[in-house]
């Protein structure tokens, strides 16, 4: 049976790995390989590299140190960040990552996810998703564009939903849906949109934002039945352990690779 | 190990990671598209990352596709490489290279599509391939297409349907994981390749 998945999100600015509260006042907080080993060695699933400004700063990643993480690491990671061709996730995907996530670009230029799909396999193609929800109501969830960086984050002026089913009909394999008021503030993940996004679609889907404890991995989980959780600080700063997370899923009955 | 191994520069992109789980592994490899050096190889690796058509275009007009039919030692297709032995994909419907029966379909919709995660193997015939791997072992998969019902399998596992995980006809094998992306698991399921013969 497929597991679910714990994902240890990796910003990285200048090739260092970074951590903002809220996606401002960036500080370091680690070499790139040296934590992608560490999480690889207390089991995590899956690493994602989101390199937070290069988009904004209209720039490709660059491919040299996925190489070197590709070299350490004998498990899955995708690689976000100013992807906006074929040619810029092939470099990417030779490297040695196993998915593309685009965002940004995506919501410039739609048809980027149609050509990734085309050329590398819908298995190869994330649409990462920054929503600013206010309450209940959908009319209130703005799609963000450029969230990487203050100064150039807009409104994209989508509907949430109506953007995941036009990106799943577009070809996307998966949905990482990073809800903006909660990343960082370690209050739990956006179960409202969660579950809205999860009714919407049938792609895989990965909470993004808010993990704070063991609790919320559980509820996100169970309640937002999403494919994947995705964390950041609370991994970054040694107070939640993924061994000691996954030990506590599976004793709740949540299927995960030991 | 005395592995001399060649994976197949065949438009698939994922060369580093297989390039790296092999040097983990002790085996000498190295990347290339050319008929002489991919012969002369002890074992063949044929990777995939990528949409069907596209990669069976490039190996039919880089004449790759006879080159790999003509193959005797060992030959390893992971992930959309396996597919591609296959007679049929619906990807794209395009024609394999044939060297195994069957049809690789898309995979239902249901509970997700495409299939993307950590997930176990059930051997359904015994094969060296898969010598000390069992129920308990994961091994991580990322794609929307799978052999079902391929006549060769040996170890299925299940996702809406089952599906052929691994198969060997002969010295022809396949991964639908990927083994340089599933850790310890995935080393002993690389391992048993290069001790292949």
């Amino acid at each position: 049976m497929l597991a679910r998945r714990v994902i240890a999100c990796l910003d990285v600015a200048a090739g260092a790995v970074v951590k903002g509260v809220r996606f401002r006042d960036h500080r370091v907080v680690g070499d790139i390989v040296e934590l992608a080993r560490r999480y690889a060695s207390e089991g995590v699933d899956e690493l994602v590299f989101y390199d937070i400004t290069a988009s904004p700063e209209r720039r490709c990643v660059d491919a040299a140190w996925v190489a070197r993480v590709a070299c350490e690491l004998d498990i899955p990671f995708c690689v976000a960040g100013g992807i906006r061709s074929v040619a810029d996730a092939e470099a990417v995907l030779a490297a040695g990552a196993d998915k593309v996530s685009v965002n940004s670009p995506a919501l410039a230029r739609p048809q980027l996810i149609d050509e990734l799909a085309a050329r590398f396999g819908s298995q190869c193609v994330v649409l990462g998703i920054d929503v600013d929800a206010q309450g209940e109501a959908t009319s209130n969830w703005r799609v963000v564009a450029n969230s990487g960086r203050p100064d150039a984050a807009h409104d994209a002026g989508r509907d949430l939903l109506a953007w995941v089913r036009e990106a799943e009909r577009r070809g996307a394999g998966e949905i990482v849906l990073n809800a903006i008021r909660h990343d960082g503030v370690r209050a739990g993940y956006a179960l409202t949109q969660l579950g809205a996004v999860r009714a919407a679609t049938g792609l895989p889907l990965v909470a993004s934002g808010g993990a704070g404890c063991i609790a919320h991995f559980v509820e996100v989980f169970e309640r937002g039945d999403v494919d994947a959780a995705l964390a950041a600080s609370v991994f970054h700063s040694g107070e939640l352990r993924i061994d000691e997370l996954k030990r506590a899923l599976a004793a709740r009955g949540i299927v995960v690779r030991p | 190990m005395s592995a001399r191994a060649v994976i197949i520069r065949a438009g698939g992109t994922n060369f580093g990671s297989l390039l790296a789980a092999c040097a983990r592994l002790g085996v000498a490899a190295t990347v290339s598209d050319q008929a002489t050096t991919i012969r002369a190889a002890s074992h063949v690796i044929l990777p995939g990352v990528g949409a069907a058509a596209p990669a069976m275009r490039h190996l039919r007009e880089s004449g790759l596709d006879r080159v790999i039919a003509g193959l005797r030692q060992p030959l390893l297709g992971i992930c959309l490489g396996m597919q591609l032995l296959f007679e049929r994909l619906a990807e794209g419907e395009v024609d394999g290279l044939g060297l195994l029966p069957g049809r690789v379909e898309r995979l239902p919709a249901a509970p997700r599509w495409p299939h993307m995660g950590w997930n176990t193997l059930a051997t359904t015939r015994p094969h060296p391939l898969l010598a000390g791997i069992g129920s308990a072992d994961w091994f991580y998969f990322v794609h929307g297409y799978a052999a079902s019902g391929a006549a060769d399998t040996i170890a299925c596992c299940v996702h809406g349907q089952p599906f052929a995980a691994a198969v060997a006809r002969g010295q022809v094998a396949g991964m639908q994981f990927h083994p340089e992306k599933s850790a310890a698991a995935g080393r002993r399921a690389l391992a048993n390749f290069f001790a292949l013969t």
